[in-house]
């Protein structure tokens, strides 16, 4: 008699059965360029629409002075080095150009400590492969339902291939997927202005890549756990639309953690998306600081393993009915 | 090992709490037989499949599939049958080809023997002209088939069809029967399959079972079902012109002989075929010279209103309400 524990070992079967699965997933989002071009649009519009129009640099800037009047100041001499006796009077120009200087510094240093760099685009739209990750993570949960609605999860639950793989195979698909958009995102933020740091490479590049793949493990296993018994599509799509948007602004995608209020920076603290858009930025428009990095990588890891493995074994208890 | 592929015992599923779909079923296949299970919709037909295929757990009973537990061997039993479902499965934005190459992966059939097999089955299938063309724009019977090519791809042991003909024209479902029967003779497999056809399932199945709301009401061969609801009807002309109703009605499988106006004796029997030559001897001995005999057998439908209370065919809605109230189910079903 043939146990059923060395059936879930092997694993060569497991591989195949979890290529083809993920493959399958893979050839029916090539056939279709629409879904890719329909997933991508929306980030692409928060990046030129909101990157562009949120310009948080210009407020600083000095023509946005031009039009105070600065009347002239009468100064006692004696104040002066070396001092003289006597009254100087200084012109309202002398003074209103210097401030001008002294506020564009003043600027500038102000959007670099808050934001890390000096044009908000830069901080944004870098940020949006967090977005793009969401949305296709998220949305897998999506594709076990529809594959539940058409039969197709009933055949495949008939044959051996291990639960886990049904689940894994989706996961992988999700990452696949994001770290192909990613780079989309991050092409078109540098052809509309972003300028990488001077210590950008590959490894960098691979390095977002492997942030990516942690990140949408973890959010897809999650929202695949949601959906595993479900056979509504509009319950996937409520929930999908109910937690995007605040994963994102309860993140430092939009804003930097630091200048939120107490509550808001304990659910950024958390939330596993403020690691990954650091992580990008860290590795595309910061200076990288290993320590931060190492930390933000070791988060994501352990946010990708805990809820796959949940994800998993709910699979195990609760794929079949 | 038992000698029997398929055995249920008292398998219960009860959905929701409350909806009892399939009620203490007990039945058993023998190895390399074809079985059938009958019945209305919404009999409990897939349900008992998808227990005996591990797709659904049991709320009670226990069922084996070559000896193997399908609860607690089911990847065992996984990998020893194939299962063609009702509904179409196969994915629709890839091509025939690559949805049994997919097949192939899920029983973890290395790539090299698997597409051999594919160009294979698409050929026995009839499908090779259109292997490189999405599902999607597919026929019903040509979705069918492939369905079933899917489910050969790892070569069952037993196969599970569930209502493989539902819906398609009386060709599709001649070449489909073709295509079983072959199978069946050249891999030497045990099917186990449901319909509402009456004369496939009595043309086809060796055995068969009955099951309404949930519950098997008779099980035996076609035969077996048709001579437990009563009599063969059987026609008889002799050569002579005397009455011989009396003569006839001696013959012991006999339980009534009407003499027609035209000189024909309608003989209502048990067993006809073996009471038939019984009853020509009988005759020729005393003188009489049978010259035709025809002998008509009760249809299952009959059986299944014996067993049922009520017509196969009242408790049947139209094919098109069947499909689209299936298609409205799988939707509600949560
Ligand atoms: N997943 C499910 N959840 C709830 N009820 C279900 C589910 N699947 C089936 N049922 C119910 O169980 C009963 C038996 O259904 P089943 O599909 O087994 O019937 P069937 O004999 O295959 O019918 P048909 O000829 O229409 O295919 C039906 O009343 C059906 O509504
Ligand atoms: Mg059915």
């Amino acid at each position: 008699m043939i146990s059923h524990e060395y059936e879930e070992l092997d694993v060569r079967r497991m591989f195949q059965g979890l290529w083809g699965l993920t493959s399958r997933e893979l050839k029916k989002w090539m056939k279709e360029p629409i879904i890719l071009f329909l997933a991508i649009v929306q980030p692409i519009m928060w990046m030129i629409l909101f990157g562009k129009s949120m310009n948080l640099g210009s407020i600083f800037s000095s023509t946005n002075l031009n039009s105070i009047n600065i009347p002239e100041i009468m100064v006692p001499g004696d104040l002066l080095n070396p001092p003289i006796s006597g009254v100087v009077n200084i012109p309202g120009y002398v003074i209103s150009s210097s401030l001008r200087n002294l506020l564009e510094v003043i600027g500038a240093k102000a959007m670099e400590s808050v934001f890390g760099v000096s044009d908000y685009f830069s901080y944004l739209a870098v940020g949006m492969v967090s977005m793009i990750t969401i949305f296709t993570s998220t949305f897998t949960g999506m594709s076990i339902v529809w594959d539940r609605r058409l039969g197709f999860l009933y055949k495949v639950l008939s044959t051996p291939v291990p639960r886990s793989a049904i689940i894994l195979s989706k996961v992988l698909n999700a990452a696949i997927r994001s770290i192909f958009q990613s780079t989309i995102i991050l092409g078109l933020a540098v052809l509309l202005g972003v300028k990488f740091s001077s210590t950008f490479s590959l490894l960098n590049l691979l390095s977002i890549y492997l942030a990516i793949f942690l990140f949408s493990t973890g959010l897809s296993s999650l929202f695949l756990a949601f959906a595993l018994r479900s056979t509504r599509h509009e319950t996937q799509m409520a929930i999908v639309n109910l937690f995007t948007m605040p994963l994102m602004f309860t993140s430092n995608a939009f804003f930097p953690v630091s200048m939120m209020p107490n509550w808001l920076q304990a659910i950024a603290i958390v939330n596993p998306v403020s690691y990954m858009t650091d992580i990008v930025r860290q590795l595309t428009i910061y200076q990288t600081d290993l320590t931060t990095l190492f930390t933000d990588l070791a988060y994501l890891g352990l946010f990708a393993i805990s809820l796959s493995t949940l994800g998993i074994i709910l699979a195990w208890k609760y794929l079949v009915k | 090992m038992s000698e029997d592929a398929i055995i249920a015992e008292n398998l219960t599923k009860i959905f929701n709490g409350n909806l009892v779909a399939v009620d203490h079923v007990s039945f058993s296949v023998r190895r390399g037989e074809i079985f059938g299970l009958l019945g209305p919709n919404g009999a409990g037909k897939t349900t008992t499949i998808n227990i005996l295929t591990t797709v659904l757990k049991p709320t009670e009973g226990r069922a084996f599939i070559m000896g193997y537990d399908v609860v607690k061997h089911a990847s065992t039993v996984r990998r020893l049958i194939g299962v063609v479902p009702q509904e179409y499965t196969a994915d629709e934005d890839l091509t025939g080809y690559e949805n049994i190459i997919l097949c192939g992966d899920l029983y973890g059939i290395p790539r090299d023997i698997s597409k051999k097999r594919a160009i294979e089955l698409l050929g026995l299938m009839e499908l090779t002209k259109f292997k490189d063309k999405k599902v999607e724009t597919y026929s019903g019977g040509m979705r069918r088939r492939l369905e079933l090519a899917c489910g050969l791809i790892n070569r069952p042991r037993i196969l599970f069809l569930d209502e493989p003909t539902l819906g398609l024209d009386v060709q599709t479902r001649s070449a489909i029967w073709s295509y079983i029967k072959k199978l069946k003779d050249e891999y030497s497999i045990t099917i186990l399959m449901t319909t509402h056809y009456m004369e496939e399932a009595d043309s086809l199945c060796n055995r068969i079972a009955i099951i309404d709301h949930g519950k098997i009401m008779v099980t035996g061969t076609p035969e077996e079902l048709k001579n437990s609801v009563g009599s063969d009807i059987m026609v008889i002309v002799i050569k002579e012109r005397e009455d011989v109703t009396d003569l006839i009605d001696r013959v012991d499988y006999v339980k009534e002989v009407r003499k027609k106006e035209d000189g024909t004796y309608i003989v209502r029997l048990e067993e006809g075929e073996v009471a038939a030559p019984i009853i020509i001897e009988h005759l020729r001995q005393r003188g009489y010279h049978v010259m035709k005999l025809s002998i008509s057998k009760p249809t299952l439908d009959e059986v299944f209103l014996t067993y049922t209370g009520r017509a196969m065919r009242d408790s049947e809605e139209s094919e098109e309400a069947v499909m689209s109230r299936r298609i409205m189910l799988r939707r509600a079903r949560r």
